[in-house]
């Protein structure tokens, strides 16, 4: 490998020996070596509906995520948003690889992430909304996750082996994401008059796609109890608005969800047997 | 058997050389990452490599490392297993990988929180933490971003040498 350029070394062919990272299709499987096998009794089928939800959620939130990246307020922030859509898309990553292992099909995680059509994602609407500004997206992280958080510690004692430990190594990294996103919304409810007036329009716009969280899995306590906490912290109201009907989870989606699957998927649809 | 044990031994040890590409200055072994190394009885050396986040694009990295380095040195068969579970704890940084973060500039974790199973409480009460500058050693220290630029750290400043600094996030 060539140190003199580091686009040239990047750029440079690879195999099993000289693996690069950070760009392009063709990754390895981030489950490579693992025991794959379903454990008997289990309902293979539904178990793989579960990964490709929950791995949904995750490609669709840490896609919204780098869409900050260049226009985020502070440098910080930008890398904090960053690094957060990075560990969803890492989640993503290992649960398309187990649903590909189990729902009879093989697919690989380039397959359920670039050759799908909106119809056939099974994301929560929340995730797919469009970033707003900063008060928006920092509201949605909390929320989102807050939920996946208290789904996920429930999912560390699946009995699926391999579901169990990707959710157990997520509730760290989401905990995390938690943390970060509560002091946002602390700070920007107790902020300026702006500041708060732009955490109640959030509020008002997202709070509709709240109980769709709950239907697809229902830790409504353990959610609200942490948004109760914030918004008391932040000087911010529960918003009353009633609930938006409709399913991510059943493939129906808002108007936004085609145009960012258009972005996220262009190169790979352009060139499907690429590799670099 | 004294062939196979001496083999473990030698492949153990050359696994655990191989630098991690984003923390160049620490080995697989001093990060915690490499988790095990055994040989089957056909002659296979496996090696156990976990991901210290679900998102370390260094993965794949780690494992052609680990390979080449031991195919570089005579074993023919190799395979690297992926370990998800226990998930990776900075708490797993040697006292070595400390020593050589701290030279490097980077302060090390402090020890992991420990989390009982169950709901994970949020504490909105402001962080204590202390984080020795590695620098000049100054307790008077503050973090300035909770993410770096990798996922494994957070950003610090010191405020009596004034130098910023990189922090090992403890999970």
């Amino acid at each position: 490998m060539s140190d003199d350029h580091v686009y040239l070394s990047l750029a440079e062919g690879h195999d099993d020996s000289d693996a690069r990272w950070a760009f392009g299709t063709g990754f390895e499987d981030p489950l490579y070596g693992v025991d794959t096998a379903v454990p008997e009794g289990l309902d293979a089928a539904a178990l793989a509906a579960d990964c490709l939800a929950l791995g949904d959620d995750a490609l669709v939130l840490a896609q919204r995520l780098a869409e900050w990246v260049t226009r985020a307020p502070e440098l910080e922030e930008e890398v904090a948003l960053a690094n957060i859509g990075l560990d969803l898309l890492g989640q993503a990553r290992l649960l398309y690889s187990r649903a590909g292992q189990t729902d009879g099909t093989g697919r690989t995680e380039d397959a359920y992430a670039y050759f799908r059509d909106a119809a056939d994602f099974r994301n929560v609407r929340l995730a797919e909304l469009p970033n707003g500004d900063f008060a928006f997206s920092v509201l949605r992280l909390l929320v989102f996750a807050s939920w996946r958080l208290a789904h996920f510690t429930e999912l560390a004692s699946a009995p699926d082996p391999v579901l169990a430990a990707i959710a157990a190594k997520g509730v760290k990294e989401l905990a995390y994401h938690r943390q970060y996103a509560a002091e946002w919304v602390v700070r920007l409810g107790d902020g300026t008059a702006e500041s708060h007036a732009r955490m109640l329009t959030a509020l008002e716009a997202q709070a509709p796609y709240w109980e769709e969280l709950f239907a697809a899995h229902d830790v409504r306590e353990a959610v609200l109890a942490d948004l109760r906490q914030v918004l008391d912290a932040a000087g911010l109201p529960m918003p009353a608005v009633p609930p938006l009907p409709g399913q991510g989870r059943g493939g129906g989606h808002t108007d936004h969800l085609a145009p960012l699957l258009a972005e996220l998927q262009s190169v790979a649809r352009a060139h499907p047997e690429a590799t670099w | 058997m004294v062939t196979v044990l001496t083999d473990v031994r030698r492949a153990r040890h050359i696994a655990e050389q191989v630098p991690d590409p984003e923390l160049p200055m620490l080995t697989l072994a001093d990060l915690g990452v490499l988790r095990d190394v055994t040989v089957e009885p056909d002659g296979t050396v496996v090696a156990d490599l976990t991901p210290t986040y679900s998102g370390c694009p260094a993965m794949a990295e780690m494992r052609a490392g680990v390979a080449a380095r031991l195919r570089d040195a005579g074993f023919g068969r190799v395979a690297i297993r992926t370990v998800l579970d226990p998930p990776w704890t900075s708490d797993w940084i040697t006292p070595e990988g400390r020593r050589k973060l701290a030279e490097h500039g980077i302060a090390p974790p402090n020890r992991a929180p420990r989390r009982p199973a169950g709901p994970v409480p949020l504490d909105l009460s402001p962080t204590r933490r202390t984080v020795l500058c590695p620098r000049c050693g100054s307790a008077a220290t503050e973090e300035t971003s909770r993410f770096a630029a990798t996922s494994c750290k957070a950003l610090w400043r010191c405020l009596s040498c004034q130098e910023p600094f990189e922090y090992v996030k403890e999970i």
